[in-house]
């Protein structure tokens, strides 16, 4: 029993069969990968699981509760974050503001007036931001405002805003989407490094090199199927995912 | 290029407060050289500081433009005079019972207007407004006396003031606080004082968890939704603080001189309160009261001129040229000051979008440049705006 259960998930779009009987069965603590090619149904697959999309017909069960119908940021309580394609950050606040917000979402719940209590003043709070930020080594940067960082360190930013709520699952849609080589690598490090925090990661990617850097499992999507799943090494020789990826969509 | 937006400390806003504090109080002394020095206009500029600080609660942290607040100008200033009707001429049940009917007011209209964002919300909350504006004309003349206006009336029960023995009174009523007559000085100060607990209370809001959630609202709202944050519920909390903060303002305006019309709930109030905000700088903290008072300065002494006055002005001119500078003068000042206005909310939105803090925050890089022979530690201090200052 994995800590997330995707049964027979259908989605349409109009004439588009965007996902089509699609069933996962993701292991507590392990790295996912889910890989296809273009419109496959990898993000509309995400989506359905963090409440933006509603599926017709399937169910996709958390640690035994149902996803489906409940707000984001329920979901979000209910331990999983996201990691955007393109980093959604507090762009006009600074980077510990950017941290201490989702430690304070995680500590005082979806909502909370405390309006008489100084931010500078909780120490509790700011230290463990700061901790955060030293570990993906933003701490020297901790007054910036975060719309002025590059694109690797917003990924930074935005993985740490997502760890610092210790989720049990973390979705990385695309996390190195847009993105330079050398970037790419230092994400893959970032991510093997908080990858020993034993946090149970869904993978979308196009990157190969991402994907078998850090995939434990792998999924294979194409036009809204599981085509194929299994260890990495069984992947790369399967010659359907060949075919979906080297074929095209085939008419 | 490090921003100076967590560059406050709990010291820095101490002395602010002091100095505000200060700074509000002689304000009957260092105003009186530019002519503000008399206590109608400087309880102006505290009432309208106090709801331009509210307005910025809404406005300046969460993002979201309001333009129908005047209608808890209003919903305050009724009450207030209701509660003068009722009570007494005592001005703290007033002031009390219309911070809560104005929230209450706000709660029910922030709940239906926050269903939408941007220029939707606007035009609710205009929407609203202008209802409740007509409403105080019409169905509802026997609670706002209609065109009239609303005012306190010598036969009223006025049950506190009755029951010690104040009753009947010669003259005009006029509100007090425990015996002391609430007009002129008296007046100003009454306004003063709370004006100075408004901006506490605003300061402790935008250096708050719950203030750094409004101003994450204006960031990135789906952000929070992914971190879950709920934003509904803080946007709806912001507006009602807001709202209270008008009826607070309206009832003011009764205390001072107790009689309420529907005129206050028009749009154009609505507006002025988003003029003095934006002129002053939306999200600062300061920002909105310097607003406040600049506008309602001018409105003063631009309203005063007349044809006769200018006519005095260019006197100097000859009389062709004295004619024509009257006839285009006279457009700017008295009933059409509205135009200077709008040509000064035209120049600050263009040349100076972060208002006048943004100024102040220009000039003083300008001279750290000079006193520090070109140091590179202020050149982004115009640039980066610093929402927290």
């Amino acid at each position: 029993m994995g800590i997330l259960q995707v049964n027979d998930v259908n989605k349409r779009f109009g004439g588009l069969q965007a996902l089509n009987n699609v069933t996962l069965d993701i292991e507590e603590g392990s790295v996912h990968a889910i890989i296809g090619p273009n419109g496959a149904g990898k993000s509309t697959l995400l989506n359905c699981f963090v409440g933006r999309l509603v599926p017709d017909t399937g169910t996709v069960m958390f640690n035994g509760k149902s996803l489906l119908g409940i707000k984001p940021y329920e979901i979000n309580q209910a331990g999983v974050s996201r990691v955007f394609q393109t980093p959604e950050i507090f762009e006009e606040m600074t980077l510990l503001e950017n941290i201490m917000i989702p430690e304070l979402a995680h500590r005082d719940g979806a909502f909370r007036i405390n309006g008489w209590s100084s931010v500078g003043g909780d120490k509790e709070v700011r230290d463990k931001a700061l901790a955060m930020l030293e570990e993906v080594e933003l701490a020297d940067k901790k007054d910036m405002v975060a719309g002025s960082l590059s694109r690797g360190d917003k990924r930074r930013l935005e993985l740490a805003m997502c760890l610092i709520q210790e989720p049990k699952l973390l979705l990385l849609d695309e996390p190195t989407a847009g993105m330079s080589r050398a970037d790419t690598n230092n994400t893959i490090d970032l991510l093997k490094k908080i990858g020993e925090r034993g946090i149970t990661k869904i993978v979308i990617e196009h990157d190969m090199h991402v994907v078998f850097s850090l995939a434990d499992k792998i999924s294979v999507l194409a036009q809204g199927t599981v085509i194929a799943e299994g260890l990495p090494n069984e992947i790369k020789g399967d010659p359907r995912v060949q075919e979906a990826y080297l074929g095209g969509a085939h008419l | 290029m490090t921003s100076t937006v967590t560059a406050t400390s709990p010291a820095r806003d101490a002395l602010m407060m002091v100095i505000f504090i200060a700074a509000v109080l002689t304000m009957p002394i260092w105003l009186t050289p530019i002519g503000a020095g008399y206590p109608d206009l400087l309880q102006k500029f505290a009432i309208y500081g106090i709801f331009a600080v509210g307005f910025n609660i809404l406005f300046g942290l969460t993002g979201y433009l309001s333009f129908g607040h005047a209608a808890f100008l209003g919903v305050g200033s009724y009450t207030a005079v209701w509660a003068f009707k009722l009570l007494g001429m005592n001005a703290i049940p007033a002031v009390a019972l219309s911070i809560v009917f104005s929230g209450v007011f706000a709660a029910a209209i922030g709940y239906v207007s926050l269903r939408r964002a941007g220029i939707y919300f606007s035009i609710l909350t205009l929407a609203f407004a202008q209802m409740s504006y007509n409403l105080a004309y019409s169905v509802l003349t026997p609670i706002t006396n209609g065109e009239t206006g609303l005012r306190v009336l010598n036969s009223d029960p006025r049950i506190f003031d009755r029951m010690f023995g104040g009753g009947e009174t010669q003259g005009v009523l006029l509100a007090n606080f425990f015996g002391i007559e609430l007009t002129g000085y008296a007046g100003f100060y009454f306004c003063a004082a709370i004006l100075i607990i408004a901006f506490y209370v605003s300061l402790r809001i935008f250096r708050s968890p719950f203030g750094m959630m409004l101003r994450a609202v204006k960031s990135n709202q789906n952000r929070m939704n992914y971190t879950g944050l709920n934003p509904r519920p803080y946007t709806l909390a912001a507006f009602v603080i807001s709202g209270m903060y008008a009826g607070l303002a309206g009832a003011l305006l009764c205390v001072t001189d107790p009689l309420a019309g529907a005129e206050r709930m028009q749009w154009t109030a609505s507006g002025e309160v988003v003029l003095m905000t934006i002129l002053g700088g939306a999200g600062t903290l300061l920002g909105p009261i310097l607003g406040a008072a600049l506008i309602k300065y001018f409105e003063n002494i631009f309203s005063a001129f007349n044809d006769t006055t200018l006519a005095q002005f260019y006197s100097f001119l000859p009389e062709g040229a004295q004619h024509f500078m009257v006839e285009l003068s006279s457009l700017f000042v008295g009933e059409g000051w509205h135009l200077t206005l709008g040509v000064l909310f035209m120049l600050i939105v263009i040349f100076l979008p972060g208002g006048i803090m943004e100024g102040i925050r220009r000039l003083a890089a300008l001279f750290n440049r000079r006193g520090t022979g070109g140091g590179a530690a202020a050149n982004d201090a115009g640039t980066v705006p610093a929402p927290a200052e």
